[in-house]
This record gives structure tokens, sequence and C-alpha cells, in this order.
């Protein structure tokens, strides 16, 4: 006899429970406190900041306890919070040039104004293991130097004393917020790059991958990539002037990119251009190749069909929330629409005259 | 974050109001694909995002809400959206179709005809009827915009020519007062007559498509078809095991490795309530007959239910529930106590 299956709600109480005990783990082992993670996997945090499109160390830490370490699930927790958070203002634009910078390289001359600045970099690291990290051993200090009150412009800015390099002034307009307001295509580029600069890492590394090996190629030199803190200023209309409400840590990076000229334009370099939350490096640098692929229309290039250059494939698949709840949604019940194909395919054979054979 | 300290609802008043514009823009367009702000919902996206907003944006203190999945209010995805809105909104909740002033469904329509001021909400995971035929949105959009409906035409036609019929079992095309292509959502297309002429508002939501799309009450819903090919609603040929029903859409549940199954409603309300009114299905136990001591052999739990049955009373423990027809067992709660 068939008994309807019912008990929805334990189970999933109960998977919770589970879930929850799985989580802490080993309870001989002591427990992660978000400090730790924050200070410890600070990479992972930002990426969670990054993604989440929220910049709170603290709460993008406690996400990645809550979510076991699931980058994508923190980056998820993060993105349910933010919607809840009402929006108080919009700071002014911040000011990179003015960054307070801890690691600045340039690709494409030996040295410039305000100098290579390698700073805390895995680049020229050994990918050994360490295993003293196992004994988890002090960490002898570093050497230091002070600060260098020397300003630090940006690369852009001599190539364009020549025109060597596209200008891109500065303008007034507001740019639209993706998070407000849904993603209408033809997208123009301050939407593509908020959907990109929150879109998952690995898809936005593999895209700018992609154009590197021939699928849309625009020949990038990194021209500057920069990390450290900029102010986060604030007009206060009581007040009549900007205030500065904080700071926040940035990478960017622009990446200076060869173009033919065109009928009306003279050959120049061309511009593509990574921001991203944190100290996250291969996503700014994988963002400006990425921005800059898309940019193939306005500056009168040749649409050659490669998957970094469309915009549509490119703004709608590059969300990492959007993407994997559709994907794990397939684990749902589906037996009612696969009734219905039960039925269609029953049919569609019975008519079959191989099948009625078989049958008979 | 408490939980009092989320709205009613869970969603802010400015993005309810922006969801409403975009629901009203719906109705007065009907079949249309109305773009919104979709936000970020304490649940993944493809799990009932879209239809979740839809419904946070409807409702009001006083609303009963009823949610279901497959037909049934007891799929572990319909718990927890109904779990979902008892927490942010504390509105009552039944499993009774006609109580209910708010429906929230994926795949499936009631069997029972709604009434008018009920809505209906579907949870849909590609609204774009086209897309499986074109997969750019910039172009169709501007198919709708013309009109231009003949890749789809070509499509069934394809299938007819292939199959000899068209081989599409659910989410089934439909046109919407002889102007825009629609997808239904997936429900089987057993369902789609139900669509036209609803006294009921219908809403679907796609949160992570970003669409509202509506069809306002009494709205002319036709299947798409040809004059030699009519459109077919189709269903298992069997009638319901539990209650005898001819007409409902079934489920078919395997009983055991040995080819053995059952064909029983997929909407439990429907089958619950036929049930209780004395009519049987050929394998439900008969009003009279004594509850056994020995469990019956349970069939293979369904996908996503855990697998556990901790909600069975012991057979004979309990009084049978209020209403019900013991025809099942005594086993189905009330909505009083599924729902704690």
């Amino acid at each position: 006899m068939y008994v309807a299956v019912k008990g929805g709600e334990r189970a999933i109480d109960n998977a919770h429970a589970w879930l929850a005990e799985e989580r802490r783990g080993d309870t001989a082992v002591a427990e992660l406190s978000v400090p730790q993670i924050r200070e410890q996997l600070a990479l992972a945090v930002n990426r969670v900041m990054a993604e989440g499109s929220l910049y709170d160390p603290d709460l993008a830490a406690l996400a990645i306890k809550q979510a076991r370490g699931d980058l994508i699930e923190a980056i998820f927790l993060i993105r349910a919070y933010r919607t809840t958070l009402p929006r108080l203002g919009s700071s002014r634009p911040v000011e990179t040039a003015r960054m307070a910078v801890i690691r600045r390289v340039s690709a494409t001359f030996k040295d410039l104004p305000g100098g290579q600045i390698l700073g805390p970099t895995f680049d020229y690291t050994h990918r050994l293991l360490d295993f003293k990290l196992a004994a988890e051993g002090a960490v002898a200090p570093a050497a230091t130097a002070p600060a260098s009150a020397e300003p630090v412009p940006h690369m852009t800015a001599f190539l364009n004393r020549e025109g060597m390099i596209e200008d891109e002034p500065g303008g007034d307009t507001v740019p639209p917020d993706l998070t407000r307001a849904p993603l209408e295509l033809p997208a123009d580029r301050p939407l593509r790059l908020q959907a990109i600069t929150r879109g998952d890492e690995g898809f936005i590394l593999s895209m700018a991958y992609s154009t590197q090996r021939g699928y849309g190629r625009t020949h990038a030199f990194v021209g500057e990539l920069r990390i450290g803190l900029v102010a986060v200023e604030m007009d206060i209309p009581e007040l009549g002037f900007a205030v500065e409400i904080g700071e926040i840590e940035l990478t960017e990076c622009e990446t200076v990119n060869q173009f033919k000229g065109s009928k009306t334009v003279a050959p120049q370099f061309t511009r593509g251009y990574g921001l991203v939350f944190g100290q996250t490096e291969r996503k700014a640098i994988a963002m400006s190749l990425v921005d800059r692929a898309l940019r193939w229309a306005e500056l009168g290039e040749e649409f050659i069909g490669a998957p970094a250059q469309d915009e549509e494939f490119v703004l709608v698949h590059a969300d990492n929330v959007q993407a994997t709840g559709f994907l794990e949604h397939i684990k749902l019940p589906h037996y009612v629409d696969f009734q219905a194909e039960l039925e269609l395919v029953r049919r569609l054979r019975a008519e079959v005259p191989a099948v009625q054979e078989a049958a008979e | 974050m408490t939980e009092q300290a989320y709205n009613f609802a869970y969603l802010d008043e400015q993005t309810k109001q922006m969801i409403r514009r975009a629901v009203l823009k719906g109705i007065a367009v009907p079949g249309y694909q109305v773009p919104f702000a979709s936000r970020e919902m304490p649940m993944p996206y493809g799990w009932g995002t879209g239809g979740v907003q839809v419904t946070a944006a409807c409702l009001t203190p006083d609303d009963t809400l009823k949610v279901i999945d497959q037909g049934a209010d007891d799929t572990t995805n319909a718990v927890s959206i109904r779990k979902f809105f008892q927490r942010t909104a504390g509105v009552a909740v039944t499993e009774a179709t006609a109580d209910a002033s708010i429906i929230q469904t994926r795949h499936r329509i009631p069997e029972a005809a709604l009434g008018e001021g009920q809505i209906l909400v579907y949870q849909v995971p590609i609204p774009e009827p086209l897309r499986f035929l074109e997969p750019r949105e910039t172009e169709t959009r501007r198919m709708h915009e013309l009109e231009e409906y003949g890749l789809m035409h070509v499509k069934l036609y394809e299938d007819i020519a292939r199959h000899g019929t068209i081989a599409t079992a659910y989410a089934y095309p439909v046109k919407v007062e002889g102007r825009y292509v629609m997808d239904p959502s997936p429900i089987p297309k057993f369902d789609n007559p139900k669509l036209s002429g609803s006294p009921a508002i219908q809403l679907f939501g796609a949160g992570r498509e970003q669409r509202i799309y509506a069809l306002p009450p009494y709205t002319q819903v036709v299947s798409l078809d040809f004059d030699d090919h009519p459109f077919v609603p189709s269903k298992a040929p069997h009638d319901c095991d539990l209650c005898g029903a001819a007409d409902s859409y079934l489920d078919e549940v395997i009983t055991d490795d040995q080819g053995g199954r059952m064909f029983v409603c997929s909407d439990t309300d429907f089958c619950r309530t036929r049930a209780g009114a004395g009519h049987l299905g050929a394998l439900a136990v008969p009003l009279a007959a004594p509850l056994t001591a020995a469990p019956p052999p349970h069939p293979s739990p369904t996908r996503g239910e855990g697998g556990a049955y901790p909600d069975l009373p012991v057979p004979g423990a309990s009084p049978p529930p209020r209403g019900e027809g013991p025809g099942v067992g005594g086993r189905r709660l009330t909505s009083e106590e599924t729902v704690e």
C-alpha cells in the first residue's frame, strides 16, 4: 500500500542540525574564530567581498565560516544580507591615483614615477609546500621602510600626455546600478564593469584567458597594477562638503592594448580596466582583459564571434550566485514534468514498429 | 540581525513597490515579460525566488497562503517557502486550495477551480518561450515586439514531421489574447486549459531572469497547435489509486523493483478532499478497515524528502485526523499538524 511521503519539514530541520554539526567538525580541534578567518584567510575574505558586492571583512569572514569554506555559498550569504540593507546615499568616486599603495607594478616600463613596489605577492615564491607552517611557527617580522609621501600617479597619465592612449575623461553621468535595476542589453561600459567586478572569478579568468589564446585577442599589456587603500568620501548635504567615511582596499588594473586606428582616429593605445575590492589581482587583471574584449563595438573592431566579445553571453553568465542556484535547482523534485515526458516517450515508442514487435 | 529586523514579508517596501509596478504592468499587458530589478533572496536562484518576490509583494497580513511544489504541499521546497513566509510575514497558511487567497506554485495548477479574489503565483525558471530556439535575449525581445513567432511554429511543425506529434509535454507554449506567446512555466500541458478564462489572477515570477508576467482574470489563453494537429492535454491513462479521480493529473509511484507501480493524484489537497468525501481508489484502504499493527511497506521516498518518515503516526496510535478520510490510512496530516 502506498503512503504519501510526509515529513519534509522534519527532514529539513534535521538536515540543518546535521549540517551545523558537520560545520563544526571534530570538537577536539579548536574552533575557528571569525577574526582568524579575517586575518589568515584574507584572500578568501577579499573574494567574498568582491563577488558579494559588500565591503565588510568581518561579515565576509563570518560567511566563510558559516559556509564551511564554500566561497560561492559565502558570497550568496553576503548578497542575501546586502540586499536587505537600506541605501543611505552614494560616495564620491574613489581617487585611485591617491591610493596608499602596498603594491604597484607596471609591465610596460622598467621604472616610472612612484616606482615599482612588489608588495606582499606570491609572484616570485617557489611553490614548495612549507612544512614549517604545519607546526604553527612564529613568523619573523618583515623589513620595513618609511612610507613614501611621493605621489604615485597612474602610468596611463604619462602616455596620455602624448596622446598615445585613448582619453577617458570623467563625467557627471550617474552610472546605472545593476543591483537596483534589471540588466538590460545592450549595456554601457559602467554597467558591464559592475557585472564583471562581481562576476565569478573563475568565469572571468577563463574568459580573459580565452582572449589571450586567440578568441578575441586584444594584445594586452599590464600598464599598471596597484593595490592599496583609498579613502571613501561622501558629500553631506547638511555640511556642504565631503567627509571621509572610511577606507577600503582595492586592486586596480589598467591594461594597454593595441589599436590600429580607424578612418577618423589615429592609431593609439586603448584601455581595459579592472577594479575589485580587496587584494584580488587575478580577478582585476582578468576583468581588464574582458572589459577590453567587450569594447570591440565602440572601437570599431570586428566581431569574430569570440565568447569574450559577446556582451550578452558574458554578462548573463558571469554571476555565480545565479549560476549555482539554477544549476543546483535541478536536484529539486521534477517528477510532474518527468511524468509528462514519460507518457510522451511511451506514446512515441508505441508507434515505432520495432518496439511493438519486441513487446510481442 | 534578528528576524524582527526584517520588514513584513522580508522585502523592504521600496522593493515591493517596484515589484508591484512590474506586476501591474504585466496585468495591463497580458503575457508580456516585464523586466524587474530582482533581489537576492535568502534562497537560491532557481528555487522560486521570482515567485517568492511576487508573493512577498502581494501578501497582506490578512492573506492565507498555500504553497505547492509538484502539486503537493509537503514537498521540501514548498515546506521551505511556506516556512519562510510564516517566519517573515506571520500569515495564515493552509493546504486547502479553496481557503487560500494566494497560492504559490511550482510546476502545477491546482485541480480545484480557482475563484475570483485568488492569486496564483507561478515560479518560473526560464520565462522566455523562444529561448531554446534563440538564445539571445536581445533577439527574442525583438521577436516579441514584431510578433514574429514563425520560428515557434516551425519547431512545432518539425516535431510533427519527426514524431507525428508535438513532442512538448510540459512548459507548452501558449498565446495570450491573440498577442504574446508565453511560457506557462513548466506545468504539464495537462494544466494548460486551466490557464484560460480563470477567475483568479495569475502572476509569473522569474527571479534569476528578472522578469514578471501576468494573466489578468478571464484572459483568453490558447495552447499553440495546428488545425490538423490540435492540442491535446495528456495524463497517465489511469485513475487515481487513492481517490479514484479519473480527471486529475497523476504521479507514477514505483512500489517495488518488480515493475509494480501505482498512480496517485499529484494535487495532494484535491486527493485528500476526495478521499475525505468517500471516494476511494483501487488501492485505498476502505473506510471500515481497521488499521493493522504492522506498518505497510513504504515506497521509495520522493527525491529530496530525506528518506525519513518521522511525521507518520504509529498506525492505530493516534485518532484519525479531523475531516480526513481514513482511506489514506489516517497518515495524511492536517495542515495544522504538518505546518508547525
